[in-house]
């Protein structure tokens, strides 16, 4: 008699302390979620504020390309491939879902000869990733990706632009995550430098408009392409935290409802045993009695 | 009426002018720019300097901290660092933003920081005479 009511009533203690640390757990993601919630209506209205800009910076690069003809510029012209870049964005904390590893698996995928790679991290997750697997490393950025300013882009720009000045990369891809909206994020990949004039085929409508650049195409490039690669850099690091916290939030939000499922099945499953733990101990009761007759 | 055009100023943080206008008046690197309705296609880099802004007769002023100007025929896109109006300077920053600079300019660096100092300092100094005139 003894034994038995013990075991029901360690059964019962254990669900009893499960229930518990689910709790509390629920409580952690729940705060998380209220954080990142927080979080994300900012980043939120940051991307809308540098869309324009981000937008509008594009829009003049590609019309300067398309209505300009044989500009020679060394970040323009095509060189043989022997080195590529990857700026990788990711977030510096995990527990925001496959965030990071999809903006990963992204440039993964694109690499072909891990050789002919080398990497600019910009988050905790990427870097640790890659030095791991022992890249190479042309720089690495951490503590920027939460809340990006423009002296970050710039910082990073002014890098990739010096290394690709010296040659010693020929290529530069840009991986990031594009906010779509909150429940969906989708990781990108472009291509920064050499530029690609991309061939709009606007010319039919309007036919060949003349366009002076003050002082010259070139001087106007010159000054151009630098801030397209930093508008481009500052417009994929206000995104990617855009994503990160959505994707947080998402997943946050997955775990604190999972808490509350698994809540109701202990809760349940707790009930179940004090009510077989009472009815062993009034079955014992009566049988006792049945003995003493 | 008939001879305003579409007038768009835009930094890195946000659309700060959106409007039809009659005039706008900007600092390029070669020397100051006046813009009216019709002007050919153009574009061309912007030094630190003032925009002025002329609509229904009436000018506006703003600090800009440099950037590019394009012109097209339906309308014109002014992409800047930094644009402000009189009233938006922090002119206490902006004099020791300055003497920050100066002190910079002072010391001699490197070739680099000699540079940005002087940005730095055009900057100021520009904002400080925009928020005088406002």
């Amino acid at each position: 008699m003894e034994v038995s009511n013990e075991v029901a009533g360690r059964g019962m203690r254990d669900i009893k302390r499960r229930i518990k640390s689910v709790n509390s757990t629920k409580q952690i993601t729940k705060a998380m979620e209220l954080v990142s919630s927080a979080k994300l209506r900012r980043t939120r209205e940051r991307v809308e504020k540098t869309r324009p800009y981000f937008n509008t910076i594009k829009d003049t690069v590609q019309d300067i390309f398309s209505s300009t003809r044989g500009i020679k510029h060394p970040f323009v012209s095509e060189r043989e491939i022997k080195k590529t870049c990857y700026i990788v964005i990711t977030a510096d904390r995990g527990l925001c879902g496959g965030y990071n590893a999809n903006a990963i698996k992204t440039a993964l995928h694109h690499m072909q000869d891990k050789k002919a790679v080398s990497l600019i991290t910009v988050g905790q997750k990427a870097r640790d990733y890659f030095r791991k697997r022992n890249y190479d490393f042309d720089g690495e950025f951490v503590h920027i990706s939460e809340n990006p300013t423009y002296s970050d882009a710039k910082e990073i720009s002014s890098l990739v632009l010096r290394l690709y000045e010296k040659e010693m990369i020929d290529e530069v891809y840009l991986v990031y995550t594009q906010f779509v909206s909150t429940i969906s994020q989708k990781p990108e990949i472009i291509r920064l430098l050499p530029l690609a004039g991309e061939k709009k085929e606007k010319e039919q409508d309007k036919g060949f408009e003349y366009v002076s650049y003050e002082p010259s195409p070139e001087e106007v490039l010159d000054y151009l392409i630098p801030k397209y690669i930093e508008s481009t850099v500052f417009g994929a690091l206000v995104e990617s935290s855009a994503s990160e916290q959505g994707a947080r939030r998402v997943a946050m939000e997955n775990a604190t409802d999972n808490a509350e499922e698994m809540i109701g099945h202990l809760t349940l499953s707790y009930n179940r045993a004090r009510q077989a733990a009472i009815t062993q101990e009034i079955a014992e009761i009566v049988g006792g009695a049945e003995a003493l007759k | 009426m008939a001879s305003t055009f579409q007038l768009e100023i835009v930094t890195p943080d946000r659309k700060f002018y959106e409007d039809q206008v009659d005039m706008v008046i900007v600092r390029s690197t070669e020397g100051d720019l006046g813009i009216m309705k019709n002007h050919m296609s153009l574009v061309s880099p912007l030094a630190i300097g003032v925009i002025k802004i002329k609509k229904n007769g009436e000018y506006r002023e703003a600090a800009c901290a440099g950037g590019f100007i394009q012109v097209k025929q339906d309308k014109t896109t002014i992409i800047t660092d930094s644009a402000e109006w009189p009233e938006e300077i922090d002119v206490e920053r902006a004099k020791k933003a300055a003497e920050r600079a100066e002190e910079r300019l002072k010391t001699k660096t490197a070739e680099i920081d000699l540079i940005r100092a002087q940005a730095a300092l055009e900057r100021a100094l520009n904002r400080l005479r925009v928020a005088k005139k406002g």
